[in-house]
């Protein structure tokens, strides 16, 4: 079966006054049916840029979608017009963003919100729009449904208006959702709260999940394969079990020694990633992780590694190709 | 100066109430009990972990204790000085003893000022040293804290998070203080930015004899930083102990919760874990419940939780939890789940 999404050489820039700046540079993955994909990297690593360019919502300019392809329903996602984006973005494809209070309209009543898609992409008259958005908020887990419906976003703590956010999503049954960091701004039981809904909502609608985080641990809870991104490339692919048991790419050695673990010991001290990633400010010649990495070597510093195998389903983009064991005598 | 008493910080019954005003005489028609009865200490070198959610009064305690609030009751001692009512020129002297690092590195410095004159600031007000020796004492500062001080007349934006981050450190350490409240340090860092700035404050514990109160609501993080461990939650406290007893054995039902929500790096224990999720949202500060006040989100609620304050007690020695029914999840005869 050919996967649901395919993405191949994606490259993004954005053009600043200080210059161009390469924040996707080439990037390829698929994503199957019913399949969670754990996106992780740190800020400015491209996480973000590359699903709001699948999605075409990078304004242009500063932005520039460069090149690339995405193959989503055997169509080019990149080459659609307009107007066949906008039925592709919310009916097919959707996603929830990190802070709930932004993404929604303040002087809205939350039924209106909801029921804008289910009018607008599926046709719905407004009493059958009001049918589902009691149903969606019930799928989501607000109380009192009917009653919450014609209330305003700031009547709702943090939580709940992520759940509003995720009715939103899912108001046209997506074959896609894409999540970007929808728990940080949370308290960490209203996550553990948000994470279990959306692992009950994908068994249960049969949907793709990308779940874009900064977090090693939502990830190994909620992803079957993880794709970590540094400086617009992606730099280490595995299933999700392959890829914490050996992880390979030094920069996610060197992360996953930087978190401590709540049902660990005290370990002497976390690994340190000296410095910080590049500016983007050019295309990386080299690898750009070279800079901070203890184990480069001559070529890290003149060619940049491509993605390439080193076991079944699992990809890194290194010259030097690391395990768990030298971890001590590099961070 | 120095007493033969071990703990360098005493907190006994603090309270911080803060007045909701309304209307255009600004009348008070309520309190928020931010902190609302807490009491523990604070040993020489010792870092206390300070967790809970949002609302549930840790940076609070900490701003209360640095007397940057004056507190609503209770007491203070610092070094065993009572510092509750201290005014004037007698807190002035105290302040270079404790110290505050802030969550946000982008909003705590004044982005017009050079990094030289951010952390020569401490100096110049305190009147330590001549220009000559703030300069110096803000290199060395610099390099302790793993700056460049050739850095020196760079203003806030140019640098990093982490490295304003440790702009905000030396400004703390300028005065050398004893007690520093490190109030969410790391909470706003990049993964691999807090793995720095947590092993330079541990550096500087251990070269600097420093004791910490670091406030955080990352729990993974304060198991790797701190000796105890407090639990807040709606301005009281829920449980406190050495830190691996905490995490192997908490008795709180809200501990347990707390802990279980925390995801681990690991998928193998991911998908075998058991996890506590609790319903509903914080309530409000304003109008906390009656009785135990996590008794509307708790599992294990029952009559009595919803009419009596849980007393705070030791369990176990060190091992400090208010729950009317420790005793019957110590002995595994109930279960949160």
């Amino acid at each position: 079966m050919p996967p649901l999404l395919q993405v191949s050489d994606l490259a993004t820039r954005f053009h600043t006054p200080e210059g161009t700046v390469h924040a996707v540079n080439g990037v390829s993955f698929e994503l199957k049916e019913g399949e969670t994909l754990g996106v992780v990297g740190e800020s400015g690593c491209g996480k973000s840029v590359t699903m709001l360019s699948l999605l075409r919502l990078i304004p242009q300019p500063p932005g520039e979608i460069a090149r690339g392809e995405a193959l989503f329903a055997g169509r080019d996602l990149l080459q659609l017009t307009t107007d066949q984006m906008r039925q592709v973005r919310g009916a097919q494809i959707a996603m929830v963003f990190q802070d709930p209070m932004t993404s929604l309209n303040p002087v809205m009543t939350i039924g209106r919100q909801i029921s804008e898609s289910p009018v607008e992409h599926l046709g719905m008259n407004q009493q059958q729009a009001r049918a589902r958005t009691i149903e969606l908020l019930q799928l989501v887990g607000i109380p009192d449904a009917e009653k919450r419906l014609d209330d305003y976003p700031h009547q709702f703590s943090g939580g709940m208006r992520q759940r509003v956010m995720i009715a939103i999503a899912l108001a046209c049954n997506p074959q896609v959702l894409i999540a970007d960091e929808p728990t940080t701004a949370l308290d960490v039981t209203i996550q553990a709260q948000i994470i279990e809904l959306v692992k009950r909502l994908r068994a249960e609608l049969g949907m793709a999940v990308i779940w874009i985080t900064h977090d090693l641990g939502i990830v190994a809870g909620i992803a079957q394969r993880v794709q970590v991104m540094y400086a617009g490339y992606i730099v280490e692919r595995a299933d999700v079990k392959e890829l914490y048991a050996n992880p390979r790419h030094p920069y996610t050695l060197g992360l996953m020694g930087a978190v401590p673990r709540v049902d660990g010991r005290h370990s002497h001290r976390l690994a340190n990633i000296q410095g910080r990633p590049p500016d983007l400010l050019t295309e990386p010649r080299a690898c750009p992780f070279a800079p901070r990495c203890p184990f480069s070597i001559e070529q890290c510093w003149q060619e940049n590694p491509a993605l390439r195998e080193v076991g079944p389903r699992h990809a890194i983009a290194c010259w030097v190709d690391v395990t768990k064991e030298d971890v001590g005598r590099g961070f | 100066m120095a007493s033969n008493d071990s703990a360098l910080v005493r907190v006994a019954n603090l309270k911080k109430h803060f007045p909701i005003r309304r209307g255009v005489f600004q009348r008070t028609i309520g309190w928020v009990k931010a902190v609302d009865g807490v009491s523990f200490e604070i040993k020489r070198g010792e870092t206390l972990g300070l967790v809970g959610e949002s609302g549930c009064g840790k940076t609070t305690v900490g701003r209360t204790i640095l007397r940057l609030y004056p507190p609503t009751g209770g007491r203070i001692l610092f070094d065993s000085v009572d510092v509750t009512a201290l005014k004037g020129e007698t807190l002035r002297r105290l302040r270079p003893r404790m110290q505050m690092i802030f969550q946000d590195p982008y909003a705590s410095l004044d982005p017009r000022s050079t990094v030289g004159e951010l952390i020569a600031e401490p100096l110049l007000i305190h009147g330590l040293a001549d220009r000559q020796g703030r300069r110096e004492r803000v290199k060395q500062l610099m390099e302790l804290v793993g700056l460049n001080p050739a850095y020196l007349t760079r203003y806030p934006h140019e640098f990093s998070g982490g490295q304003r981050q440790r702009i905000g450190i030396a400004r703390a350490l300028a005065l050398n203080p004893e007690f520093i409240v490190c109030d969410e340090p790391i909470a706003a860092l990049d993964v691999s930015v807090q793995a720095q700035v947590v092993n330079l404050l541990e550096e500087l514990q251990e070269k600097l004899e420093l004791t910490y109160l670091f406030v955080a609501h990352d729990l993974s993080m304060v198991r790797h930083i701190a000796d105890r461990v407090l639990v807040m939650y709606l301005g009281k406290m829920m449980e406190m102990s050495e830190r691996d007893e905490l995490y192997d054995n908490p008795l709180h039902p809200y501990t347990q919760a707390l802990l279980s929500a925390v995801p681990v790096p690991d998928p193998v224990v991911e998908e075998a874990r058991r996890r506590i999720i609790l319903q509903g949202d914080v309530p409000s500060p304003a109008n906390p419940p009656k009785g135990c006040v996590f008794h509307t989100r708790c599992p294990l609620a029952i009559d009595v939780c919803r009419q009596a304050e849980p007393e705070w007690r030791e369990f176990t020695p060190g091992h400090f939890v208010a729950c009317h029914r420790a005793q019957e999840i110590a002995r595994k005869e109930v279960v949160v789940h």
